[in-house]
Protein backbone atom coordinates (compact mmCIF):
# COMPACT_ATOMS: atom_id res chain seq x y z
CA UNK A 1 0.00 0.00 0.00
CA UNK A 2 1.51 3.32 -1.01
CA UNK A 3 1.66 6.45 1.09
CA UNK A 4 -1.05 8.29 -0.83
CA UNK A 5 -3.68 5.63 -0.19
CA UNK A 6 -2.52 5.33 3.40
CA UNK A 7 -2.99 9.02 4.01
CA UNK A 8 -6.31 9.10 2.21
CA UNK A 9 -7.58 6.10 4.19
CA UNK A 10 -6.50 7.82 7.40
CA UNK A 11 -8.34 10.96 6.31
CA UNK A 12 -11.47 9.03 5.48
CA UNK A 13 -11.45 7.00 8.68
CA UNK A 14 -10.44 9.53 11.31
CA UNK A 15 -11.10 12.97 9.80
CA UNK A 16 -14.34 12.21 8.04
CA UNK A 17 -13.01 13.37 4.68
CA UNK A 18 -15.19 11.85 1.97
CA UNK A 19 -14.08 10.85 -1.49
CA UNK A 20 -14.44 14.30 -3.05
CA UNK A 21 -11.75 15.89 -0.84
CA UNK A 22 -9.03 13.45 0.07
CA UNK A 23 -6.41 14.17 2.70
CA UNK A 24 -3.66 14.22 0.08
CA UNK A 25 -5.57 16.76 -2.02
CA UNK A 26 -6.07 18.90 1.07
CA UNK A 27 -2.42 18.70 2.09
CA UNK A 28 -1.24 19.49 -1.44
CA UNK A 29 -3.36 22.62 -1.64
CA UNK A 30 -2.33 23.69 1.85
CA UNK A 31 1.30 23.08 0.91
CA UNK A 32 0.94 25.42 -2.04
CA UNK A 33 -0.48 28.06 0.28
CA UNK A 34 2.26 27.42 2.80
CA UNK A 35 4.89 28.34 0.21
CA UNK A 36 3.22 31.72 -0.26
CA UNK A 37 3.04 32.11 3.51
CA UNK A 38 6.79 31.53 3.68
CA UNK A 39 7.33 34.07 0.93
CA UNK A 40 5.41 36.75 2.81
CA UNK A 41 7.19 35.87 6.05
CA UNK A 42 10.75 36.03 4.74
CA UNK A 43 10.25 38.97 2.38
CA UNK A 44 8.71 40.92 5.27
CA UNK A 45 11.67 40.16 7.54
CA UNK A 46 14.27 40.93 4.87
CA UNK A 47 12.58 44.26 4.15
CA UNK A 48 11.47 45.42 7.57
CA UNK A 49 14.50 44.51 9.70
CA UNK A 50 16.81 47.01 7.92
CA UNK A 51 14.03 49.53 7.21
CA UNK A 52 13.32 49.57 10.95
CA UNK A 53 16.93 50.61 11.62
CA UNK A 54 16.55 53.60 9.30
CA UNK A 55 13.25 54.59 10.88
CA UNK A 56 14.72 54.24 14.38
CA UNK A 57 17.71 56.38 13.44
CA UNK A 58 15.37 58.96 11.91
CA UNK A 59 13.20 58.87 15.01
CA UNK A 60 16.28 59.58 17.20
CA UNK A 61 17.72 62.13 14.77
CA UNK A 62 18.70 65.59 15.91
CA UNK A 63 16.91 66.92 12.83
CA UNK A 64 13.61 67.69 14.50
CA UNK A 65 11.28 67.58 11.46
CA UNK A 66 12.66 64.16 10.51
CA UNK A 67 12.23 62.89 14.05
CA UNK A 68 8.64 64.14 14.13
CA UNK A 69 7.85 62.66 10.73
CA UNK A 70 9.14 59.25 11.88
CA UNK A 71 7.15 59.55 15.09
CA UNK A 72 4.03 60.25 13.08
CA UNK A 73 4.80 57.34 10.77
CA UNK A 74 5.29 54.92 13.66
CA UNK A 75 2.17 56.16 15.39
CA UNK A 76 0.05 55.74 12.25
CA UNK A 77 1.44 52.32 11.36
CA UNK A 78 0.88 51.00 14.87
CA UNK A 79 -2.39 52.83 15.32
CA UNK A 80 -4.35 51.54 12.31
CA UNK A 81 -5.25 47.93 11.47
CA UNK A 82 -2.72 46.08 9.33
CA UNK A 83 -5.63 44.64 7.38
CA UNK A 84 -6.74 48.13 6.45
CA UNK A 85 -3.20 49.11 5.48
CA UNK A 86 -2.96 46.09 3.18
CA UNK A 87 -6.20 47.02 1.42
CA UNK A 88 -5.17 50.67 1.11
CA UNK A 89 -1.86 49.80 -0.50
CA UNK A 90 -3.53 47.33 -2.81
CA UNK A 91 -5.96 49.93 -4.12
CA UNK A 92 -3.50 52.84 -4.39
CA UNK A 93 -2.58 52.29 -8.08
CA UNK A 94 -6.25 52.30 -8.99
CA UNK A 95 -7.39 55.31 -6.99
CA UNK A 96 -4.27 57.41 -7.51
CA UNK A 97 -3.34 56.54 -11.07
CA UNK A 98 -6.44 54.83 -12.42
CA UNK A 99 -4.48 51.68 -13.23
CA UNK A 100 -6.64 48.60 -13.65
CA UNK A 101 -5.60 46.17 -10.94
CA UNK A 102 -6.20 43.11 -13.11
CA UNK A 103 -3.66 44.56 -15.52
CA UNK A 104 -1.07 44.70 -12.75
CA UNK A 105 -1.81 41.23 -11.58
CA UNK A 106 0.38 38.99 -13.69
CA UNK A 107 -0.60 36.09 -11.49
CA UNK A 108 1.31 33.21 -10.02
CA UNK A 109 4.42 31.96 -11.73
CA UNK A 110 4.30 28.20 -12.03
CA UNK A 111 7.30 26.01 -11.36
CA UNK A 112 5.78 22.59 -11.78
CA UNK A 113 3.74 21.91 -8.64
CA UNK A 114 5.06 25.03 -6.89
CA UNK A 115 3.73 28.38 -7.89
CA UNK A 116 5.38 31.57 -6.82
CA UNK A 117 3.37 34.73 -6.35
CA UNK A 118 4.88 37.70 -8.14
CA UNK A 119 1.83 39.76 -9.06
CA UNK A 120 0.55 43.05 -7.66
CA UNK A 121 -1.42 41.30 -4.90
CA UNK A 122 1.76 39.77 -3.55
CA UNK A 123 3.73 42.99 -4.00
CA UNK A 124 1.11 45.11 -2.27
CA UNK A 125 0.87 42.58 0.52
CA UNK A 126 4.63 42.54 1.12
CA UNK A 127 4.88 46.34 0.98
CA UNK A 128 2.11 46.55 3.59
CA UNK A 129 3.75 44.01 5.88
CA UNK A 130 7.20 45.58 5.52
CA UNK A 131 5.97 49.11 6.22
CA UNK A 132 3.95 47.94 9.20
CA UNK A 133 6.53 45.66 10.80
CA UNK A 134 9.34 48.20 10.25
CA UNK A 135 7.43 50.58 12.53
CA UNK A 136 7.29 48.00 15.31
CA UNK A 137 10.93 46.99 14.82
CA UNK A 138 11.99 50.65 14.84
CA UNK A 139 10.52 51.13 18.30
CA UNK A 140 12.21 47.99 19.56
CA UNK A 141 15.55 49.12 18.13
CA UNK A 142 15.13 52.57 19.64
CA UNK A 143 14.41 51.11 23.06
CA UNK A 144 17.46 48.88 22.74
CA UNK A 145 19.80 51.62 21.59
CA UNK A 146 18.63 54.01 24.30
CA UNK A 147 19.08 51.35 26.97
CA UNK A 148 22.84 51.19 26.38
CA UNK A 149 24.45 53.23 29.18
CA UNK A 150 26.14 56.50 28.26
CA UNK A 151 29.32 55.18 29.85
CA UNK A 152 29.73 52.71 26.99
CA UNK A 153 29.77 55.53 24.45
CA UNK A 154 32.09 57.59 26.64
CA UNK A 155 34.54 54.74 27.19
CA UNK A 156 34.66 54.14 23.43
CA UNK A 157 35.06 57.84 22.71
CA UNK A 158 38.01 58.22 25.08
CA UNK A 159 39.64 55.11 23.59
CA UNK A 160 39.45 56.80 20.20
CA UNK A 161 36.76 54.76 18.43
CA UNK A 162 34.95 56.64 15.68
CA UNK A 163 31.16 56.96 15.92
CA UNK A 164 30.75 54.23 13.32
CA UNK A 165 33.12 51.86 15.13
CA UNK A 166 31.39 52.58 18.42
CA UNK A 167 28.00 51.70 16.96
CA UNK A 168 29.07 48.59 15.10
CA UNK A 169 31.50 47.12 17.65
CA UNK A 170 30.24 48.28 21.02
CA UNK A 171 26.59 49.31 20.83
CA UNK A 172 25.00 47.03 18.22
CA UNK A 173 26.07 43.66 19.69
CA UNK A 174 24.71 44.71 23.08
CA UNK A 175 21.50 46.03 21.53
CA UNK A 176 20.91 42.73 19.73
CA UNK A 177 21.12 40.79 22.98
CA UNK A 178 18.75 43.17 24.73
CA UNK A 179 16.07 43.25 22.04
CA UNK A 180 15.98 39.53 21.24
CA UNK A 181 12.97 38.72 23.46
CA UNK A 182 10.93 41.60 22.03
CA UNK A 183 11.97 40.71 18.49
CA UNK A 184 10.96 37.12 19.16
CA UNK A 185 7.45 38.28 19.99
CA UNK A 186 7.17 40.20 16.73
CA UNK A 187 8.52 37.35 14.63
CA UNK A 188 6.03 34.93 16.15
CA UNK A 189 3.22 37.41 15.59
CA UNK A 190 4.32 37.76 11.96
CA UNK A 191 4.03 34.01 11.40
CA UNK A 192 0.33 34.27 12.21
CA UNK A 193 -0.24 37.72 10.73
CA UNK A 194 0.62 36.38 7.28
CA UNK A 195 -2.93 35.02 7.36
CA UNK A 196 -4.23 38.60 7.06
CA UNK A 197 -3.26 38.40 3.38
CA UNK A 198 -6.63 36.69 2.92
CA UNK A 199 -8.22 40.17 2.62
CA UNK A 200 -6.41 40.50 -0.71
CA UNK A 201 -7.39 36.93 -1.65
CA UNK A 202 -3.70 36.16 -1.90
CA UNK A 203 -3.36 32.38 -2.02
CA UNK A 204 -1.40 31.90 1.18
CA UNK A 205 -2.25 29.06 3.50
CA UNK A 206 -5.09 30.65 5.43
CA UNK A 207 -6.82 31.92 2.26
CA UNK A 208 -6.58 28.46 0.74
CA UNK A 209 -7.89 26.80 3.88
CA UNK A 210 -10.77 29.24 4.17
CA UNK A 211 -11.82 28.50 0.60
CA UNK A 212 -11.68 24.74 1.18
CA UNK A 213 -13.70 25.04 4.37
CA UNK A 214 -16.35 27.04 2.53
CA UNK A 215 -16.62 24.68 -0.39
CA UNK A 216 -16.28 21.37 1.44
CA UNK A 217 -18.14 22.19 4.64
CA UNK A 218 -15.46 20.64 6.82
CA UNK A 219 -13.62 22.04 9.82
CA UNK A 220 -10.67 19.71 9.30
CA UNK A 221 -8.67 22.20 7.19
CA UNK A 222 -8.96 24.80 9.97
CA UNK A 223 -7.67 22.33 12.53
CA UNK A 224 -4.79 21.34 10.30
CA UNK A 225 -3.98 25.01 9.64
CA UNK A 226 -3.93 25.74 13.36
CA UNK A 227 -1.46 22.87 13.84
CA UNK A 228 0.73 24.13 11.01
CA UNK A 229 0.84 27.70 12.40
CA UNK A 230 1.62 26.35 15.84
CA UNK A 231 4.38 24.18 14.40
CA UNK A 232 5.84 27.17 12.58
CA UNK A 233 5.82 29.36 15.68
CA UNK A 234 7.54 26.57 17.59
CA UNK A 235 10.23 26.52 14.91
CA UNK A 236 10.60 30.27 15.30
CA UNK A 237 10.80 29.93 19.09
CA UNK A 238 13.47 27.28 18.69
CA UNK A 239 15.53 29.43 16.33
CA UNK A 240 15.22 32.42 18.67
CA UNK A 241 16.23 30.43 21.71
CA UNK A 242 19.33 29.29 19.82
CA UNK A 243 20.23 32.91 19.12
CA UNK A 244 19.57 33.88 22.75
CA UNK A 245 21.85 31.05 23.88
CA UNK A 246 24.53 32.40 21.58
CA UNK A 247 24.42 35.68 23.50
CA UNK A 248 24.03 34.11 26.95
CA UNK A 249 27.77 34.05 27.67
CA UNK A 250 27.52 37.41 29.41
CA UNK A 251 24.99 39.53 31.25
CA UNK A 252 25.18 43.18 32.16
CA UNK B 1 66.18 64.62 35.84
CA UNK B 2 65.10 68.11 36.66
CA UNK B 3 63.84 69.05 33.18
CA UNK B 4 60.08 69.35 33.33
CA UNK B 5 57.63 68.88 30.53
CA UNK B 6 54.04 70.04 30.85
CA UNK B 7 51.76 67.27 29.63
CA UNK B 8 48.40 68.83 30.50
CA UNK B 9 47.88 72.56 30.45
CA UNK B 10 44.42 73.85 31.28
CA UNK B 11 44.02 77.59 31.72
CA UNK B 12 41.05 79.68 32.86
CA UNK B 13 38.56 76.86 32.33
CA UNK B 14 34.92 77.85 32.62
CA UNK B 15 31.93 75.56 32.31
CA UNK B 16 28.25 76.03 33.09
CA UNK B 17 25.26 73.75 32.87
CA UNK B 18 22.41 76.16 32.21
CA UNK B 19 22.89 78.87 34.81
CA UNK B 20 24.76 76.54 37.15
CA UNK B 21 28.39 77.67 36.90
CA UNK B 22 30.32 74.50 37.69
CA UNK B 23 33.88 75.52 36.80
CA UNK B 24 34.90 79.10 37.51
CA UNK B 25 38.29 79.95 36.09
CA UNK B 26 40.16 76.75 36.86
CA UNK B 27 43.80 76.38 35.83
CA UNK B 28 45.90 73.26 36.26
CA UNK B 29 49.23 72.13 34.90
CA UNK B 30 50.44 68.55 35.06
CA UNK B 31 54.13 67.87 34.59
CA UNK B 32 55.56 64.64 33.23
CA UNK B 33 55.81 62.03 35.97
CA UNK B 34 53.62 63.97 38.37
CA UNK B 35 50.70 62.52 40.29
CA UNK B 36 48.00 65.09 40.97
CA UNK B 37 45.12 64.33 43.31
CA UNK B 38 41.90 66.33 43.20
CA UNK B 39 39.80 66.28 46.33
CA UNK B 40 36.71 68.13 47.45
CA UNK B 41 33.08 67.84 48.45
CA UNK B 42 30.34 66.36 46.29
CA UNK B 43 29.13 68.69 43.57
CA UNK B 44 32.35 70.70 43.66
CA UNK B 45 33.00 70.15 39.97
CA UNK B 46 35.73 67.50 40.13
CA UNK B 47 34.14 65.14 37.63
CA UNK B 48 33.23 68.01 35.35
CA UNK B 49 36.84 69.14 35.37
CA UNK B 50 38.01 65.65 34.44
CA UNK B 51 35.33 65.32 31.76
CA UNK B 52 36.43 68.61 30.22
CA UNK B 53 40.05 67.47 30.23
CA UNK B 54 39.08 64.19 28.52
CA UNK B 55 36.90 65.92 25.91
CA UNK B 56 33.67 64.37 27.18
CA UNK B 57 32.41 67.89 27.89
CA UNK B 58 33.30 71.05 26.03
CA UNK B 59 34.58 74.08 27.89
CA UNK B 60 32.69 77.35 27.62
CA UNK B 61 35.90 79.28 28.08
CA UNK B 62 39.58 78.54 28.50
CA UNK B 63 42.45 76.82 26.79
CA UNK B 64 43.49 73.19 26.93
CA UNK B 65 46.52 71.49 25.47
CA UNK B 66 48.34 68.18 25.77
CA UNK B 67 52.03 68.81 25.11
CA UNK B 68 52.08 70.59 21.78
CA UNK B 69 48.62 69.39 20.80
CA UNK B 70 46.29 72.35 21.28
CA UNK B 71 42.72 71.22 21.93
CA UNK B 72 41.17 74.58 22.68
CA UNK B 73 42.30 78.21 22.57
CA UNK B 74 40.78 80.99 24.60
CA UNK B 75 39.49 83.79 22.41
CA UNK B 76 37.89 86.67 24.33
CA UNK B 77 36.83 84.29 27.06
CA UNK B 78 35.38 81.71 24.65
CA UNK B 79 36.92 78.27 24.17
CA UNK B 80 37.61 77.66 20.48
CA UNK B 81 38.19 73.99 19.77
CA UNK B 82 40.43 72.47 17.12
CA UNK B 83 39.06 70.34 14.28
CA UNK B 84 38.08 66.68 14.49
CA UNK B 85 41.55 65.44 13.56
CA UNK B 86 43.13 67.54 16.32
CA UNK B 87 40.71 66.16 18.90
CA UNK B 88 41.41 62.63 17.70
CA UNK B 89 45.14 63.30 18.06
CA UNK B 90 44.59 64.77 21.53
CA UNK B 91 42.80 61.59 22.60
CA UNK B 92 45.95 59.57 21.95
CA UNK B 93 47.63 61.57 24.75
CA UNK B 94 45.39 60.53 27.61
CA UNK B 95 43.40 57.67 29.09
CA UNK B 96 40.45 57.74 31.48
CA UNK B 97 39.42 55.31 34.20
CA UNK B 98 35.78 55.65 35.22
CA UNK B 99 34.16 55.27 38.58
CA UNK B 100 31.95 52.46 37.28
CA UNK B 101 34.61 50.88 35.01
CA UNK B 102 32.59 50.97 31.76
CA UNK B 103 34.17 47.82 30.44
CA UNK B 104 32.58 46.39 27.31
CA UNK B 105 30.42 43.61 28.77
CA UNK B 106 30.19 41.58 25.55
CA UNK B 107 33.97 41.36 25.17
CA UNK B 108 36.30 39.05 27.07
CA UNK B 109 39.01 40.65 29.19
CA UNK B 110 41.50 40.07 26.37
CA UNK B 111 39.20 41.61 23.76
CA UNK B 112 38.54 44.59 26.02
CA UNK B 113 42.29 45.18 26.06
CA UNK B 114 43.22 44.55 22.44
CA UNK B 115 40.19 45.86 20.56
CA UNK B 116 41.05 49.56 20.73
CA UNK B 117 44.75 49.11 19.85
CA UNK B 118 43.77 46.95 16.88
CA UNK B 119 40.83 48.98 15.56
CA UNK B 120 41.97 52.47 16.52
CA UNK B 121 45.76 52.32 16.36
CA UNK B 122 46.06 49.48 13.82
CA UNK B 123 48.47 47.63 16.10
CA UNK B 124 49.21 44.10 14.81
CA UNK B 125 47.19 41.60 16.80
CA UNK B 126 50.19 39.58 18.05
CA UNK B 127 51.81 42.71 19.49
CA UNK B 128 48.58 43.75 21.19
CA UNK B 129 48.05 40.30 22.69
CA UNK B 130 51.63 40.18 23.96
CA UNK B 131 51.26 43.55 25.59
CA UNK B 132 47.88 42.59 27.05
CA UNK B 133 49.40 39.54 28.76
CA UNK B 134 52.14 41.71 30.25
CA UNK B 135 49.64 44.22 31.59
CA UNK B 136 47.35 41.52 32.97
CA UNK B 137 50.29 40.11 34.87
CA UNK B 138 51.15 43.52 36.22
CA UNK B 139 47.53 44.05 37.31
CA UNK B 140 47.46 40.70 39.09
CA UNK B 141 44.94 39.32 36.61
CA UNK B 142 46.85 36.37 35.21
CA UNK B 143 44.61 33.68 33.76
CA UNK B 144 41.58 35.97 33.55
CA UNK B 145 41.98 36.81 29.87
CA UNK B 146 39.11 34.63 28.67
CA UNK B 147 36.60 35.74 31.25
CA UNK B 148 33.92 38.33 30.59
CA UNK B 149 33.61 41.34 32.90
CA UNK B 150 30.47 40.05 34.65
CA UNK B 151 32.50 37.09 35.93
CA UNK B 152 34.98 39.39 37.71
CA UNK B 153 34.77 41.26 40.98
CA UNK B 154 34.47 45.04 40.90
CA UNK B 155 38.10 45.41 41.89
CA UNK B 156 39.21 43.08 39.13
CA UNK B 157 37.01 44.92 36.62
CA UNK B 158 38.58 48.21 37.59
CA UNK B 159 42.05 46.76 37.14
CA UNK B 160 41.03 45.53 33.69
CA UNK B 161 39.82 49.06 32.96
CA UNK B 162 43.18 50.47 34.02
CA UNK B 163 44.95 47.93 31.81
CA UNK B 164 42.64 48.82 28.91
CA UNK B 165 43.61 52.48 29.24
CA UNK B 166 47.32 51.60 29.49
CA UNK B 167 47.18 49.51 26.31
CA UNK B 168 47.12 52.73 24.29
CA UNK B 169 50.26 54.12 25.95
CA UNK B 170 48.75 57.38 27.19
CA UNK B 171 51.03 60.18 28.38
CA UNK B 172 48.66 60.87 31.23
CA UNK B 173 45.98 58.80 32.90
CA UNK B 174 42.89 60.40 34.47
CA UNK B 175 40.95 58.60 37.21
CA UNK B 176 37.48 59.67 38.39
CA UNK B 177 36.97 58.14 41.84
CA UNK B 178 38.34 54.77 40.74
CA UNK B 179 37.50 53.04 44.02
CA UNK B 180 34.29 54.65 45.21
CA UNK B 181 32.16 51.89 43.67
CA UNK B 182 34.18 49.27 45.56
CA UNK B 183 34.11 47.95 49.09
CA UNK B 184 37.24 48.50 51.22
CA UNK B 185 38.72 45.08 50.55
CA UNK B 186 38.53 45.47 46.76
CA UNK B 187 39.69 49.07 46.99
CA UNK B 188 43.07 47.92 48.28
CA UNK B 189 43.95 45.97 45.15
CA UNK B 190 43.09 48.88 42.88
CA UNK B 191 45.02 51.38 44.99
CA UNK B 192 48.01 49.05 45.02
CA UNK B 193 48.01 49.00 41.22
CA UNK B 194 47.79 52.80 41.02
CA UNK B 195 50.57 53.10 43.57
CA UNK B 196 52.81 50.84 41.49
CA UNK B 197 52.10 53.00 38.43
CA UNK B 198 53.13 56.05 40.45
CA UNK B 199 56.38 54.31 41.35
CA UNK B 200 57.03 53.88 37.62
CA UNK B 201 56.46 57.65 37.21
CA UNK B 202 53.25 57.31 35.28
CA UNK B 203 51.67 60.76 35.00
CA UNK B 204 48.26 60.64 36.66
CA UNK B 205 45.40 62.91 37.68
CA UNK B 206 43.23 61.23 40.29
CA UNK B 207 39.93 62.43 41.71
CA UNK B 208 39.58 60.59 44.99
CA UNK B 209 38.00 60.51 48.41
CA UNK B 210 40.86 58.36 49.79
CA UNK B 211 42.77 61.02 51.71
CA UNK B 212 45.46 58.75 53.04
CA UNK B 213 46.09 57.43 49.56
CA UNK B 214 46.22 60.95 48.12
CA UNK B 215 48.66 62.01 50.79
CA UNK B 216 50.97 59.03 50.21
CA UNK B 217 50.87 58.73 46.45
CA UNK B 218 50.19 62.19 45.03
CA UNK B 219 52.85 64.82 44.57
CA UNK B 220 50.35 67.66 44.51
CA UNK B 221 46.80 68.01 45.75
CA UNK B 222 44.08 70.36 44.59
CA UNK B 223 41.10 71.03 46.85
CA UNK B 224 38.08 72.06 44.82
CA UNK B 225 34.80 73.42 46.11
CA UNK B 226 32.03 75.35 44.40
CA UNK B 227 33.79 75.35 41.05
CA UNK B 228 36.99 77.00 42.27
CA UNK B 229 40.37 75.76 43.44
CA UNK B 230 40.30 76.67 47.11
CA UNK B 231 43.72 75.39 47.96
CA UNK B 232 46.58 73.57 46.25
CA UNK B 233 50.08 72.53 46.99
CA UNK B 234 52.28 69.62 47.97
CA UNK B 235 50.15 66.67 49.00
CA UNK B 236 51.50 66.44 52.52
CA UNK B 237 51.13 70.17 53.10
CA UNK B 238 47.54 70.40 51.93
CA UNK B 239 46.33 67.28 53.70
CA UNK B 240 48.36 67.47 56.93
CA UNK B 241 48.32 71.19 57.31
CA UNK B 242 45.49 72.82 55.37
CA UNK B 243 45.60 76.61 55.33
CA UNK B 244 42.07 77.32 54.27
CA UNK B 245 39.05 77.04 56.53
CA UNK B 246 36.97 75.17 53.91
CA UNK B 247 39.72 72.64 53.32
CA UNK B 248 40.08 72.11 57.02
CA UNK B 249 36.40 71.45 57.63
CA UNK B 250 36.24 69.14 54.60
CA UNK B 251 39.22 67.07 55.74
CA UNK B 252 38.02 67.10 59.31
CA UNK B 253 34.57 65.74 58.42
CA UNK B 254 36.06 63.14 56.10
CA UNK B 255 38.19 61.54 58.78
N1 LIG C 1 25.52 66.85 32.56
C1 LIG C 1 25.17 67.73 33.50
N2 LIG C 1 24.10 68.52 33.34
C2 LIG C 1 23.74 69.43 34.27
N3 LIG C 1 24.40 69.62 35.42
C3 LIG C 1 25.48 68.86 35.65
C4 LIG C 1 25.92 67.88 34.71
N4 LIG C 1 27.03 67.28 35.21
C5 LIG C 1 27.26 67.85 36.40
N5 LIG C 1 26.34 68.80 36.68
C6 LIG C 1 26.32 69.64 37.87
O1 LIG C 1 27.60 70.19 38.05
C7 LIG C 1 27.93 70.25 39.42
C8 LIG C 1 29.25 69.58 39.65
O2 LIG C 1 29.13 68.22 39.42
P1 LIG C 1 30.36 67.21 39.40
O3 LIG C 1 29.83 65.88 39.03
O4 LIG C 1 31.44 67.78 38.56
O5 LIG C 1 30.80 67.23 40.93
P2 LIG C 1 31.84 66.29 41.67
O6 LIG C 1 32.80 67.19 42.35
O7 LIG C 1 32.41 65.28 40.74
O8 LIG C 1 30.97 65.58 42.76
P3 LIG C 1 31.01 64.06 43.31
O9 LIG C 1 32.07 64.02 44.38
O10 LIG C 1 29.65 63.84 43.87
O11 LIG C 1 31.33 63.16 42.17
C9 LIG C 1 26.77 69.64 40.19
O12 LIG C 1 25.99 70.69 40.68
C10 LIG C 1 26.01 68.87 39.13
O13 LIG C 1 24.65 68.89 39.44
MG1 LIG D 1 32.29 63.17 40.53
Amino acid sequence: MDIVTMLNDFGAMYLGLDGKLTLVMLLTRMGGGLIVTFQIFFITLIGSLPLGVLIALGRMSKIKPLAWLMRLYISFMRGTPLMLQLMAIYFIPYYLFGVKLSFLDIGPYDLGPIHIEIGWVMTACCIGFILNYAAYFAEIYRGGIQSIPRGQYEAAEVLGYTNGQTFMRIVLPQVIKRILPAMGNEVITLVKDTSLAFVLALAEMFTVVKQIVASEVSMVPFILAALVYWGLTMLAEFALSRIEKHYAYYHD
Amino acid sequence: MSETKTLVDLQHARKSFGDNEVLKDISIKVEKGEVLAIIGPSGGGKSTLLRCCTLLETLDGGSLSFGDCVVSRDEDGCAVYGDKATLARARTHFGLVFQNFNLFPHYTVMKNLIDAPITVQKTPKEDAVKKAFELLKKMGLEGKENMVPCELSGGQQQRVAIARALMLDPDVLFFDEPTSALDPELTKGVLRVIRSLAEEHMTMVIVTHEMKFARDVADHVIFMDGGVIVEQGLAKDVIDNPQHERTRSFLYNEE
